[in-house]
């Protein structure tokens, strides 16, 4: 309900019940905090947003409150300006920056620091204190975070986001008075792969970015853009900084339906690809000898790349669920469609195929990853998202939380009354229940886990899916697992917004099938009660895009009539990351092969002719996440020497080949003609009129107001200013100048007059926390079915069944080093742990094996040989493989193995 | 490595707790009497014991100033560092110690008997100047009582 309220004589449109600090903010008025964030709730530790609070209209006295503390309530009536008030503050700025140092000048988060915005905002600009400063030693805390302890004002934040919210448990507040220490217990690693989020949580220069410090730029010389993260399927929002033609950094940027406030580290840090000196940055052909690789200049390559291309009829075109979905369209283009091929593998094809169709033919909701933090019961099945979709661990951590936030609620407590919240819950945590083959990262706040081979898995789903509904198949020999199913059924049924989780990282087409089954069942149980909530994560950041384009699977290429001759072309793809080597050699065997990537990879090493293409961070374009929502990315760095977009090439290849058609000539135009081939797509770029779209005739620039060095940056090169970078494929411009209030979700970077920081943002919200203003949060492209009647699977899996002497090999996914592009990155290099094979503990003993042997692990398809690690929270009779290993090549998982010990 | 009597007694002192991590402080206090200081090895078997992470304990550890997370000597000496003792003298008791045993604030004699630490405040302003020796209490100091309270401590 809607309240008023008055500050200082002005009335005020407020949410009854939120706490006087965020109902200011959210009104846009400027009141200095520290302590309180967004999605920490208030403590009252700062002291900073004292505010006078009066009794009633008679009260000319009133008291000092801390207004994040306060409720609002009709006619409740403060004053920031009040003089006492304002000296009380002064006042609190004045200690906590006692022990400040005055390293602004040399700290990286000068320029974009909330405690400089704070203390200018307060008044404070001569020091009084003339003692000895405290000091402390600094931690390593790995490749990740720089740690400047002495500039620490005690806010509390670090450790109440780490531990209290992401539920790292190596990070804390030691000691006291000016002792005050946070950091690790002991030197070493940050061992929470949400570490990076201290970035921007910390509100000065204790916590920062190292891998930006190897290429620091402040933030106002910074160009900065609107991407979304490739690193997982889940598209993150991020903003890119660009600055002398380099990517210098990822932040988050706000999507009140996906991220928030917040990205991962495989997000954050995962972009050094880009930079890499490994890139393919010129074009190239294949001499004679067919190793050497010569390189060429573009004209050639467009010519030699016409060349291949002019026979349609024996060109075949091999997408990729990591390129964009206009580059994906650009390649269907040029080959047909018929010649149009997916790049995932059969299986991931399968799996995606599975996900798309439980979205869109079932009757189930999927729900935005923000919504996930909103569910008060969670069934987990298959796979453990911390590896493979980040983000949602952090959000099912937030969902176990809902009851004790209704709890509270209930006893009056508001939800952002942190430390009330959180000390009447203790340790308990909302219903969450786990069944993986192997332990996950939110397993410590599980309300129940249970470790089987994935058909398990999907059989206990089945059988949960029957306890909700009769109708769905009844699960046989289920054993003790049918009091679990009956008491997972009891709680999601219970739940007033009971949420299912699976993907396809369990690599089972059985466990997306019963996660769906779950989620149906329940929603014929709750009758009229709003729709069930189903989640599924896909393989990678365009996989669902992909899918949409209907590409043919890879499988079906052998069918082809014409087996020999003719040209592949590859869109941004490794296939032997997809198939197994034999095959793809078949595939690719008598036949000219076109790759256009920017990383080398041994599908590169095969090409004819190697057309160097752009990164996410160097093109526009289009990404459907695993909800199906379609989001935009923008050129934060134009591509320099022979560089360019995927779609660029197709379409410069379509144009040279085919003259007399009528083609698409930019990205406006391939976006267009996708729309017209595929209505569902058609909303994606509905309300963007035109990428080249102006706002009051100008662009948005990339640039801040106060850029430096712009006419100086290039004057070792030529003293004459360059003409800036023309980017034809959005509204953006490498400018300073332009229209600095565009829609939400063109906004480059959150700067309001007097907030530098990153905290700026409330000032595009409509709320603090909120949505934004003026923006759309990408476009949800896939709809369930509502009226589609319940439909369960027809088939359910067999128990499984340990195997005497044989082991099923299993896919493990693995946050650092299990994605393809952020293992290039060398930070992330440092944090990617040797892969080894995880046993269960007595299946190990029983094949005389101890901690780190190395085992050789012999299947029909070969062997290979890894280390081993032996657990007790592994399923008996499987063994986990980590993803991309280096060194064992493609293989189809789930497997069967014999395992050898080698050496110890 | 703690001993079975240190696990034995903490183990009976979590059971007193609805939650183990309540128990946190009683099971640093146990490791001190048996151990004088909590080590780090100490530290991480104390907080696997309860099953917290080793750096919430030591949040907790670092908070009390009477938990010793560096080694002390056999008797700690708690010299009162406050208003009421500064006002009647606690500087020359503060000397004598300094004289008798070599050591200051937060230093550890060489034989390991002793260790001086400033104690604000211990409550007992109308004998001031106090200190406590161990778990004794010594009230009404003088340069020449303390002569007689640091002979009398085997």
């Amino acid at each position: 309900m809607r309240v008023k309220i008055t500050v200082d004589g002005k009335s005020y449109e407020v949410e009854q019940g939120d706490n006087l600090l965020r109902a200011c903010l959210s009104n846009g008025l400027d009141l200095p905090y520290f302590c309180w964030h967004p999605i920490l709730g208030s403590v009252g530790s700062c002291r900073q947003c004292a505010v006078k609070s009066y009794q009633d209209d008679d009260d000319t006295e009133g008291k000092i409150v801390m207004a994040c503390m306060e409720s609002s309530n009709e006619g409740c009536r403060i004053s920031i300006d009040d003089p006492e008030a304002k000296r009380f503050r002064a006042q609190i700025i004045e200690w906590l920056m006692i022990n400040h140092p005055h390293d602004c000048a040399v700290c990286d988060e000068g320029g974009e620091c909330h405690l400089q915005d704070m203390t200018v905002m307060t008044g404070h600009d001569s020091r009084r204190y003339r003692f000895t400063k405290s000091t402390h030693r600094n931690q390593d805390l790995g490749p990740f975070i720089n740690h400047e302890m002495n500039r620490c004002i005690t806010c509390y934040r670090c450790v109440r986001y780490y531990r209290d919210y992401a539920g790292g448990k190596d990070l804390d507040a030691f000691g006291v008075h000016d002792r005050m220490y946070f950091g690790r217990q002991e030197d070493g690693t940050l061992e929470s792969p949400f570490s990076g989020n201290l970035v921007e949580v910390c509100p000065t220069g204790v916590f920062t970015d190292k891998t930006f410090k190897q290429h620091y730029t402040r933030k106002w010389d910074l160009q900065s853009t609107p991407s979304v993260c490739v690193h997982c399927s889940l598209g993150c929002n991020t903003i890119l900084g660009e600055r002398y033609g380099g990517l210098r950094r990822v932040l988050n940027r706000y999507n009140a339906d996906v991220n928030g406030y917040l990205i991962c580290d495989r997000g954050r840090f995962g972009y050094g690809f880009v930079n890499s000196d490994q890139r393919i940055s010129e074009a190239g052909v294949r001499i004679a000898d067919g190793c050497t690789l010569e390189s060429i200049d573009s004209d050639v390559a467009v010519r030699r790349f016409t060349s291949l291309i002019k026979n349609k009829e024996s060109l075949i075109g091999i997408g990729s669920p990591r390129a964009s979905l206009e580059a994906n369209f650009a390649l269907r283009q040029l080959v047909g469609k018929e010649n149009f091929y997916s790049g995932a593998s059969a299986q991931e094809f399968e799996l995606v195929a599975t996900v798309v169709d439980a979205m869109r033919n079932g009757s189930t909701q999927t729900p935005s990853l923000r919504q996930i933090e909103s569910a008060d019961a969670v069934l987990l099945l298959g796979e453990d998202p911390t590896a493979s979709a980040p983000l949602l661990s952090l959000a099912l951590r937030q969902s176990t939380r809902q009851q004790s936030i209704l709890e509270a609620a209930k006893a009056g407590i508001p939800m952002w009354q942190d430390a009330a919240v959180r000390g009447l819950a203790q340790d308990s945590h909302g219903p969450l229940f786990i069944a993986t083959p192997a332990a996950t990262a939110l397993d410590d706040i599980a309300s129940e886990t249970v470790r089987a081979a994935p058909d398990d898995v999907a059989r206990l789903g089945l059988a949960v899916a029957h306890e909700l509904d009769p109708k769905a198949p009844r699960v046989v020999k289920l054993g003790a697992r049918l009091k679990l199913a009956k008491r997972i059924a009891a709680a999601l049924l219970a739940a007033e917004q009971p949420l299912v989780v699976a993907g396809t990282a369990s690599g089972s087409k059985a466990v997306i099938q019963a996660a769906a089954a779950v989620a149906t069942a329940l929603g014929v149980a709750r009758a009229k009660a709003a729709a069930p909530w189903l989640f599924l994560t896909l393989p990678e950041c365009n996989s669902m895009g992909l899918a949409l384009l209907n590409a043919k699977p890879l499988a079906e290429i052998k069918q082809q009539p014409k087996g020999r001759g003719g040209s592949v072309i590859v869109l941004e793809n490794n296939l032997y990351r997809r198939a197994k080597a034999e095959q793809v050699d078949a595939l690719l065997d008598g036949k000219t092969l076109v790759v256009l990537d920017h990383v080398q990879h041994p599908t590169v090493d095969r090409a004819r002719l190697v057309l160097p293409a752009a990164t996410f961070a160097e093109t526009s374009g289009t990404l459907v996440n695993n909800e199906g929502r379609a989001q935009e990315f923008h050129t934060a760095v134009m591509p320099t020497g022979a560089i360019r977009p995927s779609h660029g090439w197709l379409l410069s290849g379509l144009t040279a080949c085919r003259p007399d058609e009528k083609h698409a000539l930019s990205l406006e135009d391939l976006r267009a003609a996708c729309a017209a081939e595929f209505p569902e797509l058609a909303s994606t770029w509905l309300s963007d009129e035109s990428p080249t779209l102006r706002y009051a005739k100008e662009k948005v620039p990339r640039a801040s107001f106060r850029a430096s060095g712009r006419t100086a940056m290039h004057a070792n090169v030529s003293v004459h200013e360059p003409t800036p970078p023309e980017d034809p494929d959005s509204a953006l411009a490498f400018s300073m100048e332009g229209f600095r209030d565009p829609d939400a979700q063109l906004i480059p970077s959150y700067w309001a007059p007097g907030w530098n920081s990153v905290q700026a943002l409330s000032k595009f919200q409509f709320e603090v926390g909120g949505p934004m203003r003026g923006g759309k949060p990408g476009v949800r492209l896939i709809q369930p079915c509502k009226d589609a009647p319940p439909s369960y699977p027809d088939e359910i899996p067999a128990a499984f069944a340990a195997r005497e002497g044989e082991w099923l090999l299993l896919p493990l996914s693995r946050v650092f080093g299990g994605e393809e592009l952020s293992s290039m990155d060398p930070a992330i290099q440092v944090r990617t742990s040797q892969a080894q094979l995880l046993l269960h503990e007595d299946d190990g003993l029983s094949l005389g094996l101890s901690e780190g042997d190395i085992v050789e692990i012999q299947s029909e398809v070969g062997s290979f040989s890894l280390p081993v690690a032996m657990r007790k929270n592994v399923c008996r009779g499987v063994a986990m493989l980590p993803l991309d290993t280096p060194g064992v090549g493609f293989l189809q998982l789930p497997l069967y193995a014999s395992i050898r010990r080698v050496s110890g | 490595m703690l001993n079975d009597q240190v696990q034995k007694e903490i183990r009976g002192e979590l059971e007193h707790y609805p939650t183990p991590r309540a128990g946190c402080i009683e099971a640093l206090k146990i490791v001190q009497n048996h151990e004088r200081w909590v080590s780090d090895t100490a530290l991480q078997e104390v907080a696997d014991l309860i099953g917290i992470p080793a750096a919430e304990l030591e949040g907790v550890a670092t908070f009390y100033n009477l938990i010793y997370r560096q080694p002390v000597g056999k008797h700690v000496i708690l010299l009162c560092d406050s208003v009421s003792c500064w006002l009647t003298g606690c500087g020359k008791i503060r000397a004598g110690i300094k004289q008798r045993l070599n050591i200051d604030f937060g230093q550890t004699t060489a034989d390991d008997r002793f260790t001086l630490l400033p104690m604000a405040c211990l409550g007992n302003c109308d004998h001031a100047p106090s200190m406590m020796v161990g778990e004794v209490l010594h009230q009404d100091l003088t340069p020449e009582s303390l002569d007689q309270i640091l002979e009398g401590v085997d």
